[in-house]
């Protein structure tokens, strides 16, 4: 019998019966230790100055308090910022945000711990806060100096463009709003060494920079991450101050210690998605074919550095999306501003460079009077004279083309165009538009030594299989796809396999569970693995049975020597008994890419995930509310590993992008605090604004040409970005409101407030 | 002593500070890790447990916040958390239909999902009459609007709700329900149950008032939506309540010819009930008032007494002209709703005084009623904008404006009228003519203010927008005048 249990099936989760029965374990669900305490973080109140003094004795004294500490206390470095220098753990002078780290507390219960923390007494001196990214632009205050990529000679091409012109586009940031706020565990262990459960994407650099602050080697912290209740970027870096505060009390104290974030402490103390400030200057032809654009990409850093630099480099990646560009200049901005630090958001920087292109194409449509899909096709990368991408990575095996003509036929788009026309010439407040977006999305962390994994595979006696990798399970499905690409070299069934937390002493140095390389890199070095304890197999039982090597064939469960055969459970026992090795490390690092930063020329990229989707919204042009009624996708992710888990990715991560560009909005007040601090004022979305028609297809006959595992392409990030297609089709059912009186002005996110303020300043009176 | 059942084993639960929440009390105290903290505010639904109640020889099962669900409340009641669903190995129908439909991604709000989607399962397994694909699919929003995922998009959530009612054969509960009952009565008959030493639970107005002259600093509290936050955000304590759920006045119906009468205890739940069978148009904003946990526990009253700006009754209140009957000690007074708000989360109740009933005008055959609510989010938001408009006309065949009622909540402090509006309309008839200037009125009745939800200047133009649809849907049904339609 064929067992169809493997690579394409659409197994569940996992852990599926243990999220429905509330047996899965996050962090703070571990059975409490004796003696286990709180720890909860005292932050800044305001957004700049200097710390002038500090009465932490009111704290010390609160009911419950065990320990308080400053930056004073940290036995080892301060700083953990993650690439370059600036985030200090807890900051003793300089303040530069509103719920800056500035002391910390441990208490008998996470309320005691969280009282104690307001009655510090701390004065400041003020310093005028910059808080606006206009402002920090026009400062040329910056975390990181400014860099550009070009091809072409832009200015030359727009001077000689038939029709030019300029735009702005605002692009909001995003609150990640994982369900299970940041939390860790810290547990003293012998000889001064610590364990340390965390909900992180990057237990290497959690169990890095908690050896750093503890003046530690790394080899006397163990960092474990069994799942976490969702991350999206928010808990690749952001996680591991709450480990090092909880490990310096835990070995201060000799006693476990949990540091979780409330809600609002995670809203607040936490980094989000960049906001954008982007300019374009665009030439074009009469047919609308792009000759040249001029960029301005300005993404809001927050106070330090993090991750910006790659994600603003992220975002000039992307600003070209799926369309050629002869001659194109980009100039990519790091702003600073007195703001919480941004960070890594599924997409990296680039949603906010691709919805600037496809704004552009929007507006070129509306000069040209013509349908934006026909110049979206018409901008298209080929992959012959139009192959070359601002960065001088060759596209190749593009499956776009191919996708917009299924998707063009299979959401009947041009039907819909003419049905949604005939709506809105009869009906004068509610208006709908329709728009279809591709996406293309560069697959590999540009920072090129991340592109390395790890895995550890142990075979045991009785042919059951332990899995470990330097990968780390959010959701996203991770652990299941990696069982079944095991099971698939061992041909067993994936029940064989038991999934085990990410451990650093398992794997160590790995690369955080980022950039939708999960599966890519981790499958391939648990692959590596098996693939290594699988020949010693084979070779072992070639000798024992003197067959040709090529006689031994794993298959659907049994191991065949020529004609025998035998379980694997056999196999393992037969192996173990002829003294062969069961256990192997497995690693993989990216092949070709390779970037030179200085000149932006190389291959980023191993290759590009494309999608493509059709959004149609329906408008209240009285109150700007909108619903999204239909939506189409057509998604390629290779030759899928679990259908399923894919599905689930590109639904979600087209949901997590209609948020951004939708109901989510991060406002601050004029003193820099965040005033939609919880879930009562920040929206994400909710059950009703799934679409009532929501197809989802992944493209088939679609092997990836480069050698990935199983042929399959990542699918984390690149369908948060088809969201970008009801984004545009508000503004097509703005341009039928407002009489195609001028060009719609849409920010983003495309509120209520601003899609009725966006009708009224294109033209329309109500 | 709170006594409850926990799933189906009675607990006497010894005397603890009144404002630990069920939520605390599962994790901390049971180890029952399964019920999860998203926000600790009532906005994710991660800590979704359900209680059962009994009414009559049945049981009736609601989803709430364990969150903001203080521990006083199960008192009499049965609470069913995720560990208790699945029987033996047996996953519940709502459990395997999520396994099956691939509902969870990253499982941190799961359990508050198969909570919400196990009452909806009970709500249909209970009721009468079948209801077609898309009425349940409408109904799966409505339970679990509250219930925040970031992962899966809810596609596979919806499919899997809709998948678990197809066919609903009795679950382990339903068999369980004579027993249940059993020992619901048997706790409701131990007496010495009633009163903990910080959780009081009178049982009629004279019981209540005995426990305001004692504990005249413990707060009468109700479904207790808001209060919570005071526990869980503002870190405040709260040692002593004094129950409002089954004092047996606030939980009196009535209707006459002209009125109805309704307990100020009654949930939005119930009156959701209660006004769309008189006025079917205002099922929208119930639909979309907080949430299904927050309706099953929040109450007219509480909605009323909060004085909250953005409450989503006190306009529909206003413009249906209802009065309030407010008892302080022996005495009871009545005053029209309008004049119980008087500033910012200030209201007419003197110290000690509580709201013992609303009274509302039936609907009279040429009254024009609307509610509008405009929110960022469709489900689970606070308005930026609520507006309720009551017109009357002279006669059926007239659009001659006998009196009008415009309400607003988020234009100003309090829930209140647009008197300069109303004085427009009072002297016009329902035409664009009039409707233009009653709209420009609303620019003299407020200044709202900006904050996350929206600015003054968004407000002030959907409040005449709103004017505007309301004439379009009493001039024109052919015109679309809604995203939804």
């Amino acid at each position: 019998m064929e067992d169809t249990s493997r690579i394409g099936s659409a197994l569940p989760h996992d852990s599926a019966r243990k999220h429905v029965t509330g047996e899965a374990t996050y962090v703070e669900d571990m059975p409490k230790l004796v003696g286990q305490r709180y720890a909860c973080v005292g932050r800044s109140s305001i957004a700049s100055g200097k710390i002038i003094s500090m009465d932490l004795q009111p704290v010390l004294e609160a009911q419950g308090v065990i320990d308080v500490i400053s930056a004073s206390d940290i036995p080892g470095g301060i700083d953990i910022g993650p690439v370059f220098p600036g985030d200090p753990l807890l900051t003793d002078s300089l303040v530069e945000y509103v719920g800056q780290p500035i002391f910390a507390v441990l208490a008998t219960s996470h309320e005691r711990a969280r009282k104690a923390v307001t009655l510090a007494n701390i004065e400041y001196q003020l310093q005028t806060p910059v808080l606006d990214l206009q402002q920090a632009i026009d400062q040329k205050f910056f975390v990181r100096p400014p860099h550009t990529m070009q091809r072409g000679e832009a200015d030359t091409a727009l001077a000689k463009s038939k029709h030019r012109f300029q735009g702005k586009l605002r692009v909001g940031g995003q609150e990640h709003f994982y369900l299970e706020g940041q939390a860790s565990t810290a547990i003293p262990e012998e000889d001064g060494c610590i364990t340390v459960h965390t909900s992180s994407q990057n237990p290497t650099e959690a169990q890095k920079l908690v050896a750093e602050v503890l003046g530690l080697s790394m080899n006397q912290v163990k960092v474990v991450t069994r799942r976490m209740g969702g991350a999206f970027g928010g808990k690749e870096t952001q996680g591991s101050a709450w480990s090092c505060i909880a490990a310096i009390f835990a070995l201060r104290n000799q006693c476990a210690v949990t540091c979780r974030l409330s809600r609002q402490d995670d809203m607040v103390m936490t980094g989000k998605r960049h906001s954008f400030l982007n300019r374009y200057d665009v030439g074009c032809t009469d047919q609308g074919e792009i000759l040249g654009i001029d960029y301005r990409l300005a993404g809001q850093c927050g106070y330090s550095p993090d991750l910006s630099d790659a994600i603003v480099d992220r975002a000039m990646f992307h600003c070209d999306n799926a369309y050629f560009i002869p001659d194109i200049r980009i100039e990519g901005l790091r702003c600073k501003t007195n703001t919480v630090s941004n960070t890594a958001f599924r997409g990296f920087g680039g949603p906010q460079g691709m919805i600037t292109v496809e704004a552009v194409i929007d507006q070129i449509a509306y000069t040209l009077g013509k349908d934006p899909l026909e110049i979206r096709k018409r901008n298209l990368y080929n992959l012959s004279d139009r192959n070359l991408t601002p960065y001088h990575q060759e596209v190749d095996h593009y499956s776009l083309p191919r996708i917009i003509d299924q998707l063009e036929v299979d959401a009947d788009y041009w039907n819909r165009r003419e049905a949604v026309k005939a709506f809105n010439e009869i009906n004068p407040v509610i208006k709908k538009g329709l728009a279809l977006t591709p996406v293309k999305f560069g697959i590999s962390f540009t920072v090129s030594h991340l592109n390395q994994a790890g895995a550890l595979v142990h075979v045991y006696s009785d042919g059951s299989i332990h899995l470990n990798h330097g990968g780390t399970e959010m959701g996203q499905g991770l652990m299941v796809k990696i069982s079944q690409i095991v099971a698939e070299e061992f041909q067993v069934s994936p029940e064989n396999i038991i999934i085990s937390a990410t451990q650093t002493d398992k794997v160590p140095n790995t690369s955080p569970t980022a950039a939708s390389s999960g599966t890519d890199i981790n499958g391939m070095a648990a692959l590596n693995a098996a693939r290594k304890i699988k020949n010693r197999i084979i070779q072992f039982l070639s000798e024992k049975y003197d067959v040709p090597l090529d006689h031994v064939k794993f298959k659907n469960g049994e191991v065949f020597v020529e004609e025998r055969s035998l379980t694997f459970a056999e196999v393992a026992h037969q192996a173990w008994m002829g003294r062969v090795s069961l256990s192997a490390t497995g690693f993989y690092k990216t092949p070709k890419i390779h970037y030179d930063r200085e000149t932006a020329k190389g291959r980023p990229f191993l290759y590009f995930a494309n999608g493509a989707a059709v959004s149609e919204v329906i408008i209240d042009t009285l109150t700007g509310e909108c619903r999204l009624s239909r939506v189409d996708i057509l998604h390629d992710v290779g030759n899928s590993i679990n259908p399923a888990i894919d599905i689930g990715q590109i639904e979600g991560g087209f949901i997590q992008g209609l948020g951004w560009l939708t109901c989510e909005e991060l406002q601050w007040d004029t003193s820099g605090r965040l005033l939609t601090d919880s879930p009562a004022t920040y929206k994400i979305p909710a059950i009703s604004d799934t679409p009532a028609e929501f197809n989802v297809s992944l493209l088939k006959n679609a092997a990836n040409s480069e050698p990935t595992v199983f042929r399959s392409k990542a699918v984390g990030e690149p369908p948060l970005m088809l969201a970008i297609s009801a984004w545009c089709a508000i503004r097509d059912a703005i341009i039928a409101a407002s009489g195609s009186k001028s060009f719609p002005i849409l920010h983003a996110p495309a509120t209520p407030e601003e899609v009725l303020r966006c009708i009224h300043e294109t033209g329309m009176q109500q | 002593m709170i006594q409850f059942l926990l799933n189906q084993e009675k607990i006497d639960l010894p005397d603890r500070p009144a404002d630990t929440t069920v939520l605390r009390y599962l994790r901390d105290e049971l180890q029952l890790c399964g019920t999860k903290e998203g926000c600790a505010s009532g906005d994710c639904g991660a800590c979704t447990v359900v209680v059962a109640e009994k009414q009559g020889q049945a049981l009736r099962y609601r989803a709430v916040n364990s969150c903001i669900t203080f521990i006083g409340s199960l008192q009499g009641k049965q609470l069913i958390t995720v560990e208790h669903l699945a029987s033996g190995n047996e996953l519940h129908p709502v459990q395997q239909a999520m396994v099956d439909l691939h509902g969870s991604q990253c499982g941190f709000c799961t359990p508050g999902f198969v909570m919400s989607m196990f009452a909806m399962y009970k709500a249909i397994e209970q009721s009468l009459g079948s209801l077609n694909q898309a009425e349940l699919r409408i109904k799966t929003q409505y339970h679990l609007g509250g219930n925040l995922c970031r992962c899966t998009g809810y596609r596979p959530i919806i499919d899997a709700t809709l998948a678990s009612v197809d066919s609903i054969a009795g679950d382990q509960f339903s068999r369980a329900t004579q027993s249940t009952c059993h020992d619901l009565e048997f706790i409701a008959d131990a007496v010495s149950a009633q009163n903990t030493a910080s959780s009081m639970h009178p049982k009629n107005i004279i019981e209540l008032n005995n426990y305001i002259r004692q504990f005249p600093e413990a707060p009468l509290v109700a479904g207790c939506t808001d209060l919570a936050l005071e526990v869980t955000q503002k870190l405040q304590s709260i040692p002593l309540m004094i129950y409002l759920d089954q004092v047996t006045e606030l939980l009196e119906v009535d209707e006459s010819k002209e009125s109805m009468t309704i307990g100020a205890g009654v949930t939005l739940e119930q009156c959701k009930t209660l006004f769309t069978e008189h006025w079917p148009q205002t099922a929208e904003i119930f639909d979309r008032f907080g949430s299904y946990q927050i309706r099953n526990q929040a109450t007219i009253g509480g909605n009323i007494a909060n004085a909250s700006p953005i409450g989503d009754l006190p306009p529909l209140l206003i413009a249906l002209g209802a009065t309030l009957c407010l008892q302080l000690g022996d005495t009871q007074r009545e005053i029209t709703i309008d004049s119980f708000f008087i500033d910012y989360k200030k209201t007419a109740l003197e110290d000690h005084e509580f709201i013992v009933s609303i009274k509302v005008p039936l609907p009279l055959p040429n009254q024009l009623l609307r509610i509008y609510k405009i929110s960022k989010r469709v489900d689970d938001d606070i308005s930026a904008v609520c507006m309720a408009i009551s017109l009357t006309l002279s006669d059926t065949q007239d659009t001659g404006i006998l009196d009008s009622k415009v309400a607003f909540g988020g234009m100003s402090a309090i829930p209140c009228r647009a008197s300069r509006c109303e004085s427009v309309l009072n002297h016009g008839d329902l035409t664009e003519y009039t409707i233009a200037l009653a709209a420009d009125a609303i620019e003299q009745d407020f200044s709202p203010i900006s904050d996350a939800r929206a600015s003054s200047s968004y407000r002030t133009r959907v409040a005449k927008n709103l004017l505007k649809r309301f004439l379009l849907e009493m001039s024109d049904p052919s015109i679309a005048t809604r995203v939804d339609s």
